[in-house]
């Protein structure tokens, strides 16, 4: 589903992706660990089509497509869903709208009829359920005043309403207590079929207890320099990074 | 000889021609004029050397030499039709040319509640406007309004009775004319809690070159409740200088919307005294301009007694090579302990040729008081317009969201719905080159 072949990317004219190598297939997990400024969320935006990166060699296909010839739109109406680790407030813009404006562009983008007002609130009003929000959220503004684990439980519902082939998740669990976290995982596990995937961004091994992974990959200064399974992230959780950056060093 | 010096001689001149057709025979109306003449006379017009007109030069209207003039084209009710606001049910007056067109308007109110012509108003009820006319304005005035007074010919009077509530808003309608200066003068008297809504709607046919120059005064006795909107449409090539002057006394309630599209040139003074213990003004407005429209709006909130609140809300977006001017002062006098005045002023620039100068001015002689000012100047945020995107919602489609929503928040704040809606429909239209908005009618 998504290849990525020796991507390196820089900002201002520093690099912070240098080579990475990742292959995910359709109904895998793939968890994406590492130390804070290891280049994750630049990765995963890098994915989303945000602009600001030089990609400096390399290459992504998804779905057989060349990827980064995509606009972010684009990519969103091709099945890709990014979690925003810091979602931003939109003022004036309500989440019912913005949900709705992002179904039909997805809808329309595969041949589809819009939804009507009457199937799109009986979706979203399941989707609500799953991840323990209120139907007024869906009135106010788009995160606004919402707190920290609000905005996590909004990308999520989000993410359930527009049912994305791949997902990525961007420290989705981060500043979460142990109920908010479950419902974050309910709403990754209920999106697990065999058609999609979902790279899970994450500091910490907690979330995959609740979210078990195909594959553990370990990213340290812009490259991935581990590689394994869920036994991975437990020894991370023991051991912390200090060994895996050393072995990458050695 | 320089063309200020000269519009002035222009101006004067016009008065006298007009002299016949003034209204109000009475010695203290005459006496108002005269020294609202010698002012003109004594002062001239503003130049940028002044500091309340620094950012804006008037060079282009005074060479302009726009002069009142005697009788107007035809305006015909279709023209008319088209202005009104959708579904809006109201008490009308219709003015062109600064005069009362009586067959466009329709009847006035009942009951001891008055809504008509000023010169009427004068003719008829002189001693009811004594106190009032010409009062509310400050001694201090520029030229432009002093011009108004010594040579307004018509306009609307509303008079509430005590107690009197108003169910249906009162609907005026100031019409532009080619090539003319017009000048609309409105009162606005709000009895001991009284209540009303007054909608004053400027406008002009597109293309239209003219000058309005006009000046509402307002008068809220103790506990009375107005919502004032003014609506600034004029035509794309129409200057417009516009006055509100408002004295609240204790405990009323004055709100202002104040929304300007249109205008090539437009220049508003909106100064509220509060004059009582515990009168609250509310001041919201919007301004959005675009190509080489130039938007000035000074607002002064003149606290003169203990206990009374101010809230003042301006936005503004502007495109193209426009330019806008906000300047909030507020004045808190030594007498007005327990002031609660909050201003807040945030600007969206759309292209890199939009500028705008914004600046609060707080005058504070008392202590026990409770101030708050702010003011942003940015473009739109490149994460929302990420999120947006990342979503599936395509540019262009974000960047109109944003700026739709940005604006839309003072239009939130109207009560009268079918005004909202129709100023919604004019605000996408504007911001979004007309581009459809069926999605943002989900908003
Ligand atoms: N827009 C940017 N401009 C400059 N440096 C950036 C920018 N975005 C990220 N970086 C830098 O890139 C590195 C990786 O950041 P990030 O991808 O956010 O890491 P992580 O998500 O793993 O904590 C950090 O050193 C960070 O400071
Ligand atoms: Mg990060």
């Amino acid at each position: 589903m998504l290849s990525i072949k020796n991507l390196h990317v820089s900002v201002e004219g520093k690099s912070i992706l240098k080579g990475i190598n990742l292959e995910v297939k359709a109904g895998e997990v793939h968890a994406i660990m590492g130390p804070n400024g290891s280049g994750k969320s630049t990765l995963v935006h890098v994915l989303a089509g945000r602009e600001g990166y030089d990609v400096t060699a390399g290459a992504v296909t998804y779905l057989g497509k060349d990827l980064l010839a995509l606009r972010a739109e684009e990519r969103a109406r091709e099945g890709i869903f990014l979690g925003f680790q810091y979602p931003v407030e939109i003022p004036g813009v309500s989440n019912i709208y913005l949900l709705k404006a992002a179904l039909n562009a997805i809808r329309k983008h595969r041949g589809e009829e819009e939804l009507d007002a009457i199937d799109f609130l009986a979706r979203v009003r399941e989707k609500l359920k799953l991840v323990e929000m209120k139907e007024d959220f869906m009135y106010r503004s788009v995160n606004e005043g919402f707190s920290g684990g609000e905005r996590k439980r909004n990308e999520i519902l989000q993410m359930a309403v527009l049912e994305p082939r791949l997902a990525l998740l961007d420290e989705t669990d981060s500043g979460l207590d142990i109920d908010a976290l479950k419902i974050v995982a309910n709403g990754v596990n209920a999106l697990r079929t065999p058609e999609r995937a979902v790279v899970l961004v994450t500091h910490y091994q907690r979330l995959l207890n609740y979210i078990v992974p195909d594959y553990v990959h370990v990213l340290v200064q812009g490259r991935i320099v581990k590689s394994g399974d869920k036994s991975l992230a437990h020894e991370l959780e023991r051991r912390g990074y200090g060994w895996v950056e050393a072995e990458a060093r050695a | 000889m320089n063309g200020e010096v000269d519009t002035r001689g222009d101006y004067l001149q016009a008065i006298r021609t007009l002299e016949h057709e003034l209204p109000g025979r009475n010695s203290w109306m005459k006496d108002l004029r005269a020294a609202a003449a010698a002012r003109v006379e004594a002062v001239g017009f503003p130049t940028v050397r002044d500091e309340a007109w620094k950012y804006t030069n008037l060079a282009a209207l005074m060479r302009q030499r726009f002069l009142p003039i005697a009788s107007a084209p035809s305006f015909a009710n279709e023209q008319l039709e088209r202005l009104l606001p959708d579904g809006l049910d109201t008490y009308r007056l219709v003015f062109v040319n600064g005069r009362l067109r009586a067959d466009l308007s329709s009847p006035t109110l009942g009951n001891g509640e008055v809504a008509s012509s000023l010169a009427q108003q004068l003719r008829d009820h002189p001693g009811a406007l004594e106190p009032h006319l010409g009062r509310v304005l400050p001694d201090a005035i520029h030229s432009f309004a002093a011009l108004n007074t010594a040579s307004f010919v018509d306009g609307a009077c509303v008079r509430l009775r005590a107690g009197a509530t108003l169910e249906r808003p009162i609907h005026l309608i100031y019409v532009g004319v080619p090539e003319a200066l017009v000048q609309p003068r409105t009162l606005i008297i709000a009895q001991a809690g009284s209540r009303a809504t007054i909608v004053e709607q400027y406008v002009g046919a597109d293309g239209d070159r003219y000058f309005t120059n006009a000046v509402t005064e307002v008068v809220l006795e103790q506990g009375a409740s107005i919502e004032h909107y003014r609506l600034q449409q004029e035509s794309g090539r129409g200057f417009h200088i516009g006055g509100l002057y408002v004295r609240g006394e204790a405990q009323s309630s004055f709100t202002s919307h104040a929304i300007d599209l249109g205008g090539l040139l437009v220049r508003n003074d909106l100064q509220v005294a509060l004059n009582a213990v515990g009168a609250v003004c509310t001041l919201n407005g919007l301004y959005v301009a675009d190509g080489r429209q130039h938007i000035d709006n000074h607002t002064c909130i003149d606290h003169a007694k203990p206990g009374c609140t101010s809230r003042e809300f301006y936005k503004g977006v502007l495109d193209g090579r426009a330019r806008a001017v906000f300047s909030g002062r507020v004045v808190v006098q030594p007498d007005a302990q327990r002031t609660d005045a909050e201003q807040v002023n945030n600007n969206l620039l759309l292209s890199e040729d939009a500028e705008i100068d914004t600046k609060p001015e707080l005058e504070i002689y008392a202590d026990d008081v409770k101030c708050s000012h702010g003011a942003t100047v940015g473009q739109l945020d490149l994460d929302q317009l990420f999120y947006l995107r990342a979503r599936g919602v395509d540019d262009a489609a974000a960047r109109d969201l944003l700026t739709f929503a940005f604006a839309n928040e003072i239009l939130q704040r109207l009560r009268l719905a079918p005004l909202r809606a129709t100023l919604e429909r004019l605000l996408t239209t504007r911001l979004l080159q007309g581009r459809g908005i069926r999605e943002l009618e989900l908003l």
